[in-house]
């Protein structure tokens, strides 16, 4: 059976000119770039080439690139970095829909006697702007707010929020895992002096990641050691991987304008022909302001881990916002911050794309997607009709 | 994702015994939308021998929610009310394979809703029950619920808990509670496993120990089921009851009894028979 892969907000394959420049570098190429000699010399080299290309595809200078072993990680080290170098700032602003990346290294700081504003989102996942205002205060060390959102693809107004930081003084860190790649990032003319990125959401492998830090940002490693990455990231480096990187920033900006069009052409078919077909289903998040390759989509009445299990049958790989999912008996945090019913919540199913889906896998999706809620509905004693008496709070709050 | 057994894909791939049984002569109902499961179960019951025609299930859940409920019909069919109501969560999941122990609370629904079913059956009607203590407001999960399935499924973690009760798995503020209450079912199962001393115990303490065997294990089950009952008396090895709420009138009284007796009679060594007032 030929997999359909629609789950590209949790990973991507590697492009297969990805994984043909990474390939020398376990092989043939094996020496350490801070050697003195020419063999691992020449690895240095590809290593700054690297940074150059995820340099350009942002807009900013490859001494502003640090590489990390992940997005995590690139998230940890500007929270840790803000801390220890505003010691005596204890006052953290992020929101309730953050990545755990985020929401629970805030928490470990909170631990440490830091206080966090979590800012709210309105039902479509739009940020509470009024709320941001009010929340700034003297004592703020940062403000972690992501870019765009990984279960919704919503997009948080980085540049407006970037400039009343600015006027502020106070740091800004984006978490812009989910949108490097998918939409154009420019930091030339973007007021945020942190940006975390991850390879594998780009079609580069897992383990790598990289941290933008703009000129002039005091900053404080995470990882102490060695000399690697100026001082600033110890530990020798995952060269291959970050070969790998690179070549994949090169060819999301090469796709960039292209692809987005495509992407999201795919993307609104899909989303459309199943709201139309299958009956109580809504989209979650603001339609107009969101990644060009996620929807949320929530089917009434039916429980979002069934529904990946009968499409697992088809080879469709997505993922859902369910309790039974998320490996907590809590549905999406994202989600319930949305303000969506849990009963809408439970039957939610992310789709995400990428350049690599076809035309024709869309079209098998909406094929099979209807009866397969359909047969779930007839399972389940809850529907429309059902309804009244269990009380639910259906029909409101919801998304679209 | 989840490691689930070839029976678990095979019941909710293709699940038996989907819908409504025509004119049910009972109805049992567990859970909420909100939880994220819930089952309706429906059975066709032979008035003359209590037997089980037909049993049909509705679910709104997961891949294991729906093969339990499957499970559980299949499980109940042909068989006697009473044969019936002895089917633990256990054999659910033992019917299935096993579950993921995260899933284990599937299980524990179905056996919710057959019980359920069973007092609908007894023209019992549904009650809201005054007293009791939700422990897990993320879940409405009651503490007498907590304490059944400790007992039931030797559960000794917080975690395990969870994992049976979805208790404790939200917002993780009952979760002293419920480490409480773990303890005071531990300290007593410990009692439990503790070999039967050859060394009479004065008439105090045994008095003493039937009276924890009653309120720590024997009342919270009958209060999860709605019903209670109240120690009048002890003499000698006769113990004498009183049956309370849902459990007067229930025509499983006897049984209840009986099962008590054989408790005591295992807890204490020695030949106790319960009686009701």
């Amino acid at each position: 059976m030929k997999t359909i892969y629609l789950d590209n907000n949790a990973t991507t394959q590697v492009a297969p000119e990805v994984l043909k420049e990474m390939l020398p570098y376990f092989r043939d190429l094996y020496g350490n770039p801070s050697s003195m000699h020419t063999f691992g010399g020449q690895v240095h080299r590809k290593i700054e080439e690297a940074r150059e290309q995820v340099a350009d595809l942002i807009g900013a200078e490859p001494d502003e690139i640090i590489f990390t072993g992940c997005g995590t990680e690139s998230d940890n080290t500007a929270l840790m970095s803000a801390a220890e170098t505003n010691p005596g700032r204890k006052h953290i602003i992020t929101s309730r829909v953050e990545h755990s990346a985020i929401l629970n290294f805030v928490k470990y700081l909170e631990g440490k006697g830091y206080r966090t504003t979590y800012l709210p989102v309105d039902p479509e996942g739009r940020l509470d702007k009024a709320a941001f205002l009010k929340s700034l205060d003297d004592h703020t060390a940062i403000v972690s707010l992501m870019y765009a959102n990984n279960e919704t693809g919503v997009l948080f107004p980085i540049p407006e929020i970037g400039d009343i930081a600015k006027d502020r003084g106070i740091l800004f860190h984006s978490d812009a895992v989910q949108a490097l790649g998918k939409i154009p990032i420019n930091v030339k003319n973007l007021p945020v002096d942190m940006l975390s990125f991850s390879g594998h959401k780009l079609h580069a492998p897992k383990g790598i990641g990289a941290l933008y830090v703009r000129k002039g940002t005091r900053f404080y490693p995470y990882l102490i050691g060695g000399h690697q990455e100026r001082g600033r990231r110890a530990g020798t480096e995952n060269v291959a991987s970050i070969v790998a990187f690179g070549k994949a920033c090169e060819l999301a900006k090469e796709d960039l304008s292209r692809g987005i069009t495509r992407v999201a052409r795919l993307r609104d078919k899909l989303e459309k022909a199943l709201i139309e077909r299958c009956p109580d289903a809504v989209v979650n998040g603001d339609k107009e302001n969101r990644l060009p390759n996620t929807t949320s989509i929530s089917f009434e009445y039916v429980e979002g881990e069934a529904i990946l299990l009968r499409l697992n049958e088809f080879g469709i790989c997505a993922s859902s916002g369910s309790a039974c999912t998320s490996g907590s008996l809590q549905p999406s945090h994202v989600l319930r911050a949305m303000g969506i019913p849990y009963t809408a919540i439970h039957g939610s199913v992310r789709f995400s794309l990428s350049t690599y889906n076809t035309e024709s896998e869309i079209d098998q999706v909406i094929e099979v997607m209807p009866s397969i809620i359909h047969d779930l509905r007839s399972l389940s004693p809850f529907g429309r009709d059902k309804f009244e008496r269990y009380l639910c709070a259906a029909g409101t709050g919801k998304a679209d | 994702m989840w490691e689930y057994t070839d029976k678990v894909k095979e019941l909710f791939l293709n699940p038996k015994n989907v819908g409504e049984v025509a004119q049910p002569d009972a109805v049992g109902e567990v859970g909420s939308i909100i939880c994220g499961d819930a089952l309706r179960l429906t059975l066709k019951v032979d008035k003359e021998s209590n037997r089980i025609l037909d049993a049909k299930f509705q679910t709104f859940g997961c891949a294991s929610a729906i093969a339990s409920s499957s499970a559980l019909t299949e499980l109940v069919k042909g068989k006697t009310l009473e044969e019936a109501s002895k089917i633990t969560n256990q054999e659910i999941a033992e019917y299935l394979g096993g579950l993921p122990d995260e899933k284990m609370h599937c299980s524990v629904m179905g056996m919710e809703a057959l019980e359920d079913a069973i007092r609908n059956y007894q023209g019992v009607k549904k009650i809201q029950k005054p007293e009791e203590n939700i422990i897990c407001k993320c879940f409405e999960v009651s503490e007498d619920k907590i304490r059944k399935v400790a007992i039931e499924n030797h559960l000794t973690t917080v975690d395990e808990v969870a994992h049976y009760t979805k208790a404790g798995g939200g917002c993780g503020l009952c979760i002293p509670e419920i480490e409480k209450i773990l303890k005071e079912v531990r300290s007593f199962q410990d009692v439990k496993e503790r070999p039967v001393e050859k060394k009479k115990r004065t008439n105090l303490q045994k008095m003493a120990l039937i009276q924890d065997v009653l309120e720590r294990e024997i009342r919270p089950r009958l209060r999860a089921d709605g019903g209670d009952l109240d120690l009048i008396d002890i003499e000698g090895s006769k113990v004498t009851v009183g049956l309370r709420g849902l459990c007067v009138d229930c025509p499983m009284g006897n049984m209840t009894i009986k099962g008590i007796e054989d408790r005591l009679k295992e807890v204490t060594g020695e030949e106790i028979t319960v009686v009701t007032e």
